[in-house]
């Protein structure tokens, strides 16, 4: 086939099909045995699926709804609805029943498909609610022996139904794929919705393809390279990387048994290429750090000793620098001695090309990953631009920035400091909401990322902040929150934090311990605690996160732009934000605006000069229940650092 | 708690009989004169204050003690005391209050271990992994992995169980106990110690491992509130002696059973 057939995601599925029939194209582990499906089963199982979807009366233009963990039926049916011209619209596992309802209402969806009872049951709760919901599919029969409702089949059923068709009308599923066009509207994600109600944005076939094709080339992606699906299908990055390259590049996508097991996994399968959000390199460093500090004194030594040798040269000699040769030795040695086991351990050996986005990394993480020999790298995009804008070349890393514009992407910056973009692989519109989409996409066809940035001298693009968030305090200095609040989350105590100084004297800032590596830093110390609310409000955690946020304090002093935004009181809040109580988006950014009010007494209190404010606050479980969560919050001071005045003076 | 699964539940005959069961320790009376009945496919609850005797009543059902009286009837047959070997062919499995794995293996091998009953290889074809060894451990590795995914344990299948939190351990212990394919399971205290998340999780797996595998469940339990929940029958033991038998409403309002709880002068 022509490069110019392959426009559509069904016909790339074909070409796989015939090209490598025999190459494994999706792996799942199940009961103990990683299955695979090669890419002409996968072909055979996408028309089944397409053709009881067809029987059952789906037709060109639906939507399917697809909620669940990543699941390899889950992805064929993604694959099944674009050949009947349809839309798949994948939601977050995790989302309660009102958020789904509200996805399932605004794009009109009659089908959906479920991994299991739990998102099955939620799917029942929506139904009843939006009677438009038609059909439920589920791919995992378990707990659902009991459950006769006739609007609920299994997937094996549907693939019957689809096989049964494709025996009375054989050409069925190839005219329907003929029919596809590239500038049809291959998948819609639904915004996290950091302000407002979700919108949803239309990602046509060629948008995609030409991400998908770009990253390709840029990071040489070919067939043998293998992949771990495990971030939520509702996002654009598994989108784009599991999905979209996979079915470019042809190579192997991995799914996991269970979200437990995803360290497990990732060692078993040694994907090549492997994408996280900072947090998630952030947990594994943080897992890491505390086994370290449980080893013996020799390991530990050991383990200091090269890290120090790694934090000195290792990115360097990563990214092809000239290191002297007695370093380049140690290194070696190091490299045989932890970093090998080590990045054995993190699943990581065959890692090849490594991303990171979604938010700011810290540094010294970053760092941590490039020093033992893994290429981590970053990358800028949104779900409007298919999570394609900027990528780091290998050899030309900075820790600060993003990268240069990806190959077919022209990026300009406004005069507002926005950051605006163009390029093939633009989203088509949000569904059914001319208005955003007109405020976004302005007469040049430029799209306005709602991000403040520049380039640097080297022509890579920086992220400060969020160009609507960026502001300004009494005295008229410039007020990034999102920048201090990286600053003080890069410390692994710490695991959100929220500032105010939107013009205001002074910054303060909530803070959210991390309960693992707070929870082992007390057990070390033989302090007792029962839970969350009581270690957040000890006196030796409050000097704890008293010392980060002076370190975050002098680093702020350093720059004198950013030097009046030292944080001079905080406060440890008494429970995690949570993206159910709808402090974080489902994409953990905190919900700034809906903060502040929702702890308005707490603000007043930091900024009143209280020492201790009580507060109660409802909460959700995660099985909907609601209760209620109580404390009496310390509120300190922290110390402040003079500008940095030789900089200021040279 | 919402638990809806019994809904396609068939309570069938009796499968475990218990006539006049007596056992002493030397001078203690440990059980006078009990006797009930296990249907098939049932939640048979045994409640009572601490030292009523329901865990020795647990050992009599399975052969850990041997009565001084008494009948036991198990699928028709009659038994004047059960060998805990005998009964664990026979398809009784159960668990112990104090965790009883082992603890330096991995959660999987002690899984297998309930397997082993199961296993018709000899030790020689088993230890040279001759073929019908291999085929036979194939097919055993696959229920322990069934079992694994039921119980959602995958995470920890590597792990050895004495690093395992307390309230996994307990899953565990279900988990090689599910492994024999009992006919009839006995817990012994299932969810003592754990928090309402753990409690939750494992009245859960009790009631799908009843409606799933339709397994018959008697179990020992403190928290009120779980055996009023899951149990279509209880019976209630006080100072060795049965002082209520019947559904859960029925042993709640028992004037009998209230005055046991709450206690009254003797």
């Amino acid at each position: 086939m022509s490069e110019r057939s392959l426009d559509t995601f069904p016909r790339l599925l074909l070409q796989h099909a015939a090209v490598r029939p025999e190459h494994p194209a999706i792996r799942e582990k199940d009961l103990g045995i990683w299955q695979s499906w090669t890419w002409s089963q996968v072909a055979v199982e996408v028309r089944a699926l397409a053709g009881g979807l067809a029987e059952l009366g789906f037709r060109r233009g639906d939507s399917l709804a697809i909620i669940g963990d990543n699941r390899p039926r889950l992805y064929w049916a993604m694959t099944a609805a674009q050949i009947l011209g349809g839309i798949p619209v994948p939601m977050y596992q995790d989302a309660v029943a009102q958020e789904l309802e509200y996805v399932l209402q605004d794009a009109g969806i009659r089908f959906a498909i479920a991994e299991d009872q739990e998102q099955v049951d939620k799917l029942i709760e929506c139904r009843e609610r939006s009677p438009g919901l038609e059909h439920i599919f589920y791919d995992d029969p378990r707990g659902l022996r009991h459950y006769s409702q006739a609007f609920l089949r299994s997937i094996d059923a549907v693939q019957e139904l689809g096989r049964g068709r494709s025996a009375k009308q054989p050409d069925f599923i190839d005219s329907e794929i003929e029919q596809g066009k590239a500038g049809d509207v291959a998948i819609m994600l639904y915004t996290s919705g950091t302000t407002g109600k979700p919108k949803g944005v239309c990602i046509t076939h060629s948008a995609l393809i030409n991400a998908a094709r770009g990253g390709c080339g840029f990071d040489r992606l070919t067939a043998d390279d293998e992949i771990l699906s495990y971030l939520p299908m509702a996002w654009v990055g598994d989108n784009l990387f599991s999905y979209a390259q996979s079915l470019l590049a042809g190579f192997t996508v991995n799914c996991p048994e269970s979200g437990e097991t995803v360290m497990t996994d990732m060692r078993e399968i040694g994907p090549t290429y492997y994408f996280a959000p900072p947090r998630v390199f952030e947990n594994l460093l943080t897992q890491v750090m505390i086994r370290i500090e449980d080893a013996g004194a020799i390991k530990r030594g050991m383990f200091h000793y090269f890290m120090g040798v790694a934090r000195r040269c290792g990115a360097e000699i990563l990214a092809g620098k000239r290191v002297a040769a007695g370093e380049r030795l140690l290194y070696a040695l190091g490299n045989v001695l932890v970093y090998g086991p080590l990045r054995n351990v993190l699943g990581m050996s065959r890692v090849r090309v490594a991303y990171t986005a979604g938010a700011a990394i810290g540094p010294d993480l970053f760092r941590f990953y490039r020093s033992i020999g893994i290429n981590l790298k970053q990358l800028y995009g949104s779900t409007e631009t298919c999570a394609y804008v900027c990528l780091q070349k290998d050899g030309q890393i900075k820790l600060d920035t993003v990268g240069i514009p990806a190959p077919g992407v022209e990026v300009r910056i406004a005069d507002s400091g926005e950051v605006l973009v163009k390029s093939a692989a633009m989203f088509k519109e949000y569904y059914k909401r001319p208005d955003a989409t007109a405020e976004t996409i302005d007469a040049e066809g430029y799209f306005h990322t709602g991000d403040a940035g520049f380039f640097d001298q080297d022509g890579q693009l920086k992220i400060i902040d969020r160009a609507k968030d960026v502001g300004k305090m009494a005295n008229g200095a410039l007020y990034a929150p999102n920048y201090i609040e990286n600053k003080l989350k890069f410390f692994p105590h710490i695991r959100e934090a929220v500032a105010f100084g939107h013009g205001r004297g002074m910054v303060c800032a909530f803070v959210n311990i991390d309960i693992g590596a707070v929870g082992n830093w007390a057990e070390r110390r033989n302090i007792p605690y029962s839970g969350y609310t009581d270690l957040a409000q000890k006196p030796e955690v409050y000097a704890l996160v008293r010392e980060c946020v002076e370190k975050a304090n002098a680093e702020l002093a350093l720059d004198p732009a950013l030097c009046d935004s030292q944080v001079h009181r905080f406060l440890i809040l008494h429970k995690e934000l949570d993206p159910d109580d709808d402090e974080l988006t489902r994409t953990r950014k905190v919900r700034r605006g809906f903060i502040a009010e929702k702890y308005g007494v707490l603000v007043d209190a930091l900024y009143s000069g209280k020492t201790s404010q009580f507060i109660e606050t409802q909460v959700k479980f995660e099985d909907g229940r609601s209760g209620k969560v109580s404390a009496d919050l310390r509120i300190e001071d922290a110390k402040t650092y003079p500008p940095a005045t030789a900089r200021k003076a040279a | 708690m919402a638990v809806g699964l019994d809904s396609g539940k068939k309570i069938g005959g009796v499968v475990l009989g218990l006539e006049g069961i007596t056992l002493s320790f030397g001078g203690v009376q440990a059980l006078q004169d009990v006797s009930f009945d296990v249907r098939e496919h049932e939640v048979r609850a045994i409640i009572g204050p601490n030292g009523a005797g329901k865990s020795s009543m647990l050992n009599v059902m399975n052969g850990f003690y041997q009565p001084q009286q008494g009948v036991i009837r198990f699928r028709g047959r009659e038994h004047c005391w059960m060998r805990p070997h005998a009964a664990a062919a026979m398809g009784i499995a159960r668990t112990f209050q104090n965790i009883a794995l082992f603890k330096g293996m991995t959660v999987l091998d002690n899984i297998m271990v309930g397997r082993n009953l199961k296993m018709r290889c000899n030790f020689l074809l088993q230890a040279l992994r001759l073929g019908p060894a291999m085929r036979e451990e194939i097919e055993h590795r696959r229920a322990a992995e069934e079992i694994i995914d039921f119980l959602e344990i995958q995470h920890i299948r590597r792990t050895p169980v004495g690093r395992l939190p307390y309230g996994l351990q307990k899953r565990v212990e279900l988990a090689r106990a599910l492994a024999m394919e009992p006919a009839v399971l006995l817990l012994d205290e299932p969810m003592a110690g754990m928090n309402l998340e753990e409690k939750q999780d494992m009245c859960r797996f009790v009631l799908e491992v009843n409606d799933h595998y339709g397994t018959t469940v008697v179990l020992i339990e403190h928290d009120m509130g779980v055996v009023m929940d899951i149990s279509d029958r209880v019976v209630v033991l006080d100072y060795g002696r049965k002082i209520s038998d019947g559904t859960p409403d029925e042993v709640r309002s028992d004037q009998a059973v209230i005055d046991a709880y709450l206690g009254v002068a003797h």
